[in-house]
């Protein structure tokens, strides 16, 4: 199965996700992420926080394909999003991967009878089921999702050099193993949450020139 | 080991004549339970929540549980900051908050206060049936200065905030701060502030932040899922100042409602890790 993982994980996945800078462009703007090393510290604050609490929706949804335990998990994700702008954000991205996972696995039931709007977690979790995939694998996408996204714009918008990039991902690599083996194996959904990603989510929302959606 | 206690309990509950009455008031553990006013028909109940014995100190497990009934209201205030403590291994703190519909809950004690060393997990569960209204204020403080003057930096503290609504969850969140979490300090979850603070109102007013906040800090209103339901969340220096941009959000409806005497009281910023002393209204 290790094909599917890598076609849902690949950056050219039509999933939307590269619009996105999961609060990286605000912390650029706010000047709190201005090189690498800071970048990096951006990062590991993201996995552990609303990586770790995505991977295990995801992980979760993947565990199931009966609708009305996806809708629990979709309201667990809302609960889990106190801003209303990333909440927006997820079911924008939830609409894409939707669109995308059914055109790869145009049998699968679950992903059929997802509602439109279903948050990007949820829908994580149902692509990687329908792909064949772990609950554990999906966990893995989650994380590497939120941290590549982010990843990727900063690098843009900072004009930082790649291989110094490269090099960050390397040594979080195993954090990310290690989150998305606690996001698959909790007794209780995770809830991590990180403020200033809330605070970025909410002030981002209202500039009128912004290079990513989100 | 450290203390172990069940919960301090608190029940409000509306007498015949509209009056709130408190049928059990029963301290236990480190908490002592003090009632500061019988309240005109109308208003609230208030309760000011004694710390009876240093810490919590780590191994403690103590907690407080809070039932309103239909139509009751409550205000529960401490008398200082909660100072959490070293000892041996984490301190456990629950909070079980629930109201009844038409009931009010105005839970803002003074804040938590990680000291070095110390790891505190403190969860907060909310209820609410439909219609019941909260004001709920939550206040962490990384570190004494006493902490960062000598060097030795702040304590751990792990907060878990869940809120139900007419049984449907409307807010999930961990906050994981202080050394042994990764990446608490850095710019994705807590950056150079050392206090975080939290408004949660529910069917109550709360306004938004008056101050143009720096990019990265200040305060920010959001919009929960569910009826009604608000949270201010701020990020400050310190506690002094976390406690500005919390005060007087909760509007000019609630001073109304619930006497001015009481606000001036909370306006008052708390000392991290000092006793404020009792204003004398208040005996």
């Amino acid at each position: 199965m290790t094909a599917a993982l890598l076609l849902l994980a690949d950056g050219r996945f039509p999933a939307g996700g590269h619009a996105h800078s999961g609060g990286a462009a605000a912390a650029v703007a706010a000047g709190t992420v201005t090189d690498v090393p800071s970048l990096e510290r951006f990062l590991l604050g993201r996995l552990h926080t609303v990586g770790l609490t995505a991977a295990g929706l995801a992980a979760a949804a993947a565990r199931t394909a009966d609708p009305a335990e996806l809708a629990e998990l979709d309201r667990a994700t809302e609960a889990r999003t106190p801003s209303a702008a990333l909440r927006a954000v997820s079911r924008r991205l939830g609409r894409q991967l939707l669109r995308a996972a059914r055109a790869g696995w145009p049998a699968d039931a679950g992903l059929a009878a997802l509602p439109a709007g279903t948050h990007h977690p949820v829908v994580l979790g149902t692509a990687a089921r329908a792909a064949g995939l772990t609950d554990r694998r999906a966990a893995e996408l989650a994380v590497h999702e939120a941290v590549s996204g982010p990843a990727t714009a900063a690098l843009r918008l900072l004009g930082l050099d790649p291989y110094q990039l490269v090099a960050v991902l390397a040594r979080l690599a195993p954090q990310l193993d290690l989150v998305a083996e606690r996001a698959a194996t909790a007794t209780r959904l995770p809830a991590a949450s990180a403020p200033l990603l809330d605070l970025y989510g909410e002030r981002y929302d209202s500039w009128k020139v912004k290079l990513f959606a989100s | 080991m450290g203390v172990s206690a069940g919960p301090a309990r608190i029940e409000a509950e509306l007498d015949g004549r509209g009056r709130t009455v408190l049928p059990v008031l029963a301290g236990a553990g480190p908490v002592a339970l003090r009632q500061w006013r019988r309240p005109p028909p109308g208003e609230p109940a208030e309760v000011a929540m004694v710390g009876s014995m240093a810490g919590p100190l780590g191994g403690d497990r103590y907690g407080v549980r809070v039932t309103v009934g239909p139509g009751a209201r409550l205000r529960v205030t401490s008398v200082a900051a909660t100072v959490s403590l070293p000892g041996d291994g984490p301190a456990h703190c629950t909070l079980e908050l629930s109201v009844a519909p038409g009931g009010l809950l105005d839970w803002r004690p003074e804040p938590v206060v990680a000291a070095a060393g110390s790891h505190l997990l403190l969860e907060t569960r909310v209820e609410l049936a439909a219609g019941a209204a909260l004001l709920l204020r939550e206040e962490q403080v990384l570190g004494r200065r006493h902490d960062w003057t000598s060097g030795a930096g702040p304590g751990r503290l792990t907060a878990t905030l869940t809120v139900r609504q007419d049984g449907v969850e409307i807010l999930a969140q961990q906050t994981d701060l202080g050394p042994g979490a990764p990446g608490w300090d850095g710019p994705a979850v807590l950056g150079p502030h050392r206090a975080l603070g939290q408004l949660l109102a529910v069917h109550r007013p709360l306004h938004p932040p008056e101050e143009e906040a720096a990019p990265d800090g200040g305060a920010v209103l959001l919009t929960l899922p569910g009826s009604g339901a608000r949270l201010l969340t701020a990020l400050a220096p310190d506690a002094l100042l976390l406690r500005r941009l919390l005060t007087g959000r909760e509007g000019p409806a609630h001073r109304e409602a619930d006497g001015t005497g009481a606000t001036q009281r909370q306006a008052q910023p708390a000392c991290a890790g000092r006793l404020p002393r009792l204003s004398s209204e208040a005996r």
